[in-house]
């Protein structure tokens, strides 16, 4: 009875020891990853130019769309929209930009100068769509399919990575 | 009799304000909803952007009639458990919220059982 | 030159250390009950140096030497000579050196404060004690050496954290740091009296007022850290259950258990191993604490600069004092005969054992909870303040009758002939809660509880001050103050008021009794910061007062850093806490004004309590 008493102790502590270690080198910044597989649903979004209403419905057309959050007001933004200029020339894909907490002449100023790669143009002028959708922060992206599950999800700006990861998903099949 | 009236005391001053806690308290829900964007602080503690669009998003759906468990639900199916301070009472967190009382209850046992082994021998 | 000279005495000291388990084996093996004199002479210098060697980094600090990196990351030449000197410790390798302090200048006082103890059990604790020292000093050779240089020599510093430029703060670590380092010495004492067996109630009294100390450091460091986030991280919080803070809180609760087991040890010779356990735990979760904070795996408000290499560092140091532990207890257990009666001290200080075991799992799981879950199922879950409230909070209430009525309660064993008056005191203490209910409008369950099981440890803590010896004074003290702490507590989170709203300049706004109103926004510009101050007037309509608070944003230079600065009045009936903070594009700031009932009777108890530890340390050298 000792035994098995003394051997659980040491295996608890050896447990609890090797959790640390493989905690060391973990990512302790937050991911909304899982979030990759999920239906997008009661998608809701506001027109940038009239009053025209958003929802799921309009993105079956296309086979995937990339939801595109971003401001003007946000630096890493304009980083991030070189690539976008060039996802919009795929064939596959329908960009949906959502300009979030933004004035609308400093938002079309800023496509006026980096160029427009958005196909749909929506607002969320309060940010509270964007809890929606499970942003925290911009500029952020989700790539959909026409089912609106999500593909992928992208936090920061989008980078060379990101941009071939895209391009492969869309392109495949 | 000095008992039962004490008892009847003890019941009155604690039965005071059990009606009003029906209501849905804004600020309650503020401290259990972790800032994502901030280091370790709720959405109570910090007005970042992310915090005071939260903070918005939490009123209308208080507005919409909806209880404090269907707020709680309706984030962390957005953002994860991670934005529950209080973490749900489930399966994968059944240890955490039964152990502290299981330790309890052990430790209980054991200080009952060493009194009883002691009254024995002497 | 500073860089030379600092590494130099690192290296003496690892060498003296290796003197001194070396000395002390040779001395073991003579027979009589002498230590050789040149133990005590190394020792002597072993702290000289190591304290020269501390010295040695803050004049680096102090001239800002930016050729040692340390300096050149957490220090700047404009920066106050205060806030250069507390610099040296601000910072990881700086506070690690602190550690070595506190192990080498314990070691010393424990071999010279010990003379009537056996050669043996003394001569064990110092090697020890020096084992620790020397993974310690590896450590900071190795990896976080303070005295490493840089090339070519920067110019300017980078400055310390802003918010870290604060009196509180400044010794704020050296408290904590004597506090569960100093556990160390009764943890190297633990294993070197159960390797000389020497056990019992003098061993219970070589390391009491050691665990005393500790405790009073402890208890202190603890106080200065919430004071600290009261009023700088504007949140008009004190304690947030941060997993840094638990941290700190986990080696408190075992301290704590210590205390109270130690007291059976010593006068009934009973605990014999539970007491060595504790020991071996405080300082176990000291350096487990150390571990967590410093690799940076917790998601925390006061991050370090985190590197995983020390994590590792540190894991296998803790690694190894746990197996060691662990050996020792295995091999050195037999099972004693633990004579416990009922309705004794004993009984009663096997309860607060088996409370504070519950508080330290409790704290302990939801600190590592996340960890574990992440870890196994990546699975990201979130512990705090709601959890812990909603756990531990009940279980206080019993504790807190349970710490009223043990006292009384005599040695061996006692008959409860005192229960007619504890009825009366109960009924005292439910009228009281009643009286503060009907007038302060009303409240939940749970907190008429912790009202009533408060007043209730007060109202019998003070009956006992009258009744019993003086012997008993210092418990009285802490005992009476840890019913004032709940009781205060539990007051300021029932009657808070908490207005949050967002006010431009010149506008005013009415909510419930209050009326705010912005009237002023001034740019100042200080020495190592730019300030925009805001006037803000706050009337109350219900008691007619008028006040005015200037909170501050505050931008610092060096590093670049936005810090919110609460305006707080302080009187004995209540905190007024006011922040102010701006909202990114837009002209409006967000207020947040709290009313804190109490609040610095929360300080002043925790004070108290500490001051009872402090009394118990003033008795126990006098009996001894």
């Amino acid at each position: 009875m000792q035994k098995i008493i003394k051997s659980i102790i040491v295996f608890l502590f050896i447990f609890v020891l090797l959790v640390f270690y493989n905690s060391l080198d973990r990512e302790t910044n937050y991911s909304t990853d899982y979030l990759v597989g999920n239906k997008l649903e009661k998608i809701n979004l506001k027109s940038f130019d009239d009053d025209k209403i958003y929802t799921s419905e309009d993105f079956k057309k296309s086979r995937y769309t990339l939801i595109n959050f971003w401001a003007s007001w946000c630096a890493p933004c304009r980083i991030e929209h070189p690539y976008l200029m060039q996802l919009s020339k795929e064939k596959n894909l329908k960009i949906l930009g959502v300009n979030f907490k933004d004035k609308k002449i400093n938002a079309s100023k800023f496509l006026n100068e980096l160029g427009n790669p958005y196909y749909y143009m929506t607002k969320d002028t309060t940010g509270k769509q964007s809890v929606n959708f499970g942003i925290y922060g911009i500029p952020e992206s989700i790539l959909i399919n026409n089912e609106t599950i999500v593909l992928k999800k992208f936090v920061g700006p989008l980078n060379e990575q990101n941009f071939n990861d895209i391009k492969e998903i869309i392109n495949s099949l | 009799m000095r008992f039962k009236i004490l008892l009847i005391i003890f019941f009155l001053s604690l039965n005071i304000n059990l009606y009003s806690n029906e209501l849905v308290e804004e600020s309650k829900i503020h401290k259990n909803l972790r800032c994502l964007v901030c280091q370790g602080q709720s959405i109570a503690d910090s007005n970042s952007d992310f915090a005071l669009t939260l903070k918005m998003v939490v009123k209308d759906l208080i507005d919409q009639g909806k209880t404090e468990a269907e707020i709680y639900s309706f984030l962390s199916d957005k953002y994860g458990d991670w934005i529950l301070y209080k973490p749900k009472i489930n399966q994968g967190n059944l240890l955490l919220w039964g152990l502290p009382y299981l330790a309890l209850i052990i430790g209980g046992v054991i200080i009952v059982f060493l009194i009883r082994k002691s009254s024995k021998k002497a | 030159m500073l860089s030379n000279t600092g590494n130099f005495l690192l290296f003496i000291n690892i060498f003296l250390s290796f003197l001194i388990i070396y000395n002390s084996f040779k001395c073991l093996k003579i027979k009589n009950n002498l230590i050789f004199k040149n133990i005590y002479q190394i020792s002597l210098l072993q702290s000289t140096l190591i304290l020269i060697c501390f010295f040695t980094l803050t004049s680096a600090f102090i001239v800002s030497d930016f050729s040692l990196i340390t300096v050149y990351q957490n220090s700047h030449s404009l920066k106050p000579l205060f806030y250069k000197i507390s610099g040296t410790w601000g910072n990881h390798e700086g506070s690690l050196l602190l550690w070595v302090i506190i192990l080498t200048i314990f070691s010393f006082l424990f071999l010279i404060y010990n003379k009537n103890h056996p050669k043996n059990y003394r001569l064990h604790t110092l090697i020890i004690q020096n084992l620790l020292i020397l993974g310690f000093l590896l450590f900071i050779i190795f990896n976080s050496n303070p005295f490493s240089s840089i090339n070519p020599i920067p110019k300017e510093g980078l400055g310390l954290n802003p918010i870290l430029q604060d009196p509180a703060l400044a010794i704020h670590p050296p408290l904590l740091y004597i506090g569960f380092v100093g556990s160390s010495i009764y943890f190297s004492a633990a294993m070197a009296s159960m390797i000389s067996n020497y056990s019992g109630s003098l061993f219970a009294q070589s390391i009491k007022s050691w665990v005393l100390i500790s405790w009073i450091f402890q208890t202190l460091g603890i106080l200065v850290g919430s004071i600290w986030a009261y009023y700088e991280l504007g949140w008009g919080g004190f304690w947030f259950w941060d997993p840094v803070e638990n941290a700190s809180l986990l080696p408190w609760f075992a301290m704590t258990a210590l205390l109270h087991s130690l007291l059976v040890l010593e006068k009934r010779n009973t605990l014999y191993f539970w007491t060595i356990i504790l020991c071996l735990m405080t300082f176990t979760l000291s350096v487990t604490g150390t571990f967590l904070v410093r690799s940076g795996i917790l998601n925390s408000v006061h991050t370090f600069a985190n590197d995983p290499s020390r994590g590792i560092y540190i894991l296998v140091f803790l690694s190894l004092m746990i197996f060691a532990s662990i050996y020792f207890l295995f091999s050195k257990y037999k099972p004693t005969n633990d004579l416990i009666n009922s309705n004794s001290k004993e009984t009663f200080v096997l309860i607060n054992n088996w409370f504070m075991m519950f508080y330290l799992i409790t704290v302990l799981l939801g600190t590592l909870y996340p960890i574990f879950t992440d870890a196994i199922s990546d699975n990201k879950i979130s512990v705090g303040p709601p959890f812990y409230n909603s756990v531990i909070i009940p279980v206080v209430i019993a504790f807190l009758f349970f710490m009223a009525i043990g006292p009384q309660a005599k040695w061996i064993k006692n008959k409860f002939s005192n229960l007619r008056s504890i009825l009366l005191i109960l009924s005292g203490a439910i009228i009281i809660n009643f009286a503060i209910v009907y007038f302060l409008k009303s409240y939940s369950l749970i907190s008429n509880l912790i009202l009533i099981s408060s007043l209730f440890l007060i109202m019998s803590s003070i009956f006992d001050f009258f009744k019993q010896s003086k012997l008993s004074f210092p418990r009285i003290v802490s005992h009476l103050s840890f019913g004032f702490l709940i009781l205060f507590i539990g007051l300021n989170h029932n009657f808070s008021v908490e207005k949050d709203f967002n006010l431009k300049l010149g506008e005013a706004k009415k909510i419930d009794d209050y009326e705010f109103a912005l009237l002023d926004l001034k740019l100042s510009q200080e020495n190592n910061y730019k300030a925009v101050v805001g006037k803000l007037e706050v009337n109350n309509s219900n008691t007619m007062k008028r006040r005015v608070l200037y909170p501050e944003i505050r931008i610092y230079d060096n590093p670049q850093t936005l810090t919110y600065e609460a305006s707080i009045q302080t009187n004995f009936l209540g905190d007024h806490y006011l922040t102010m903070s701006n909202i990114d594009r837009s002209e409006y700031y967000n207020i947040k004004f709290q009313h804190k009932p109490l609040m610095i009777w929360i300080w002043i108890s925790v004070l108290l309590l500490s001051f009872g530890g402090f009394l118990s340390l003033f008795k126990n050298a006098k009996n001894n």
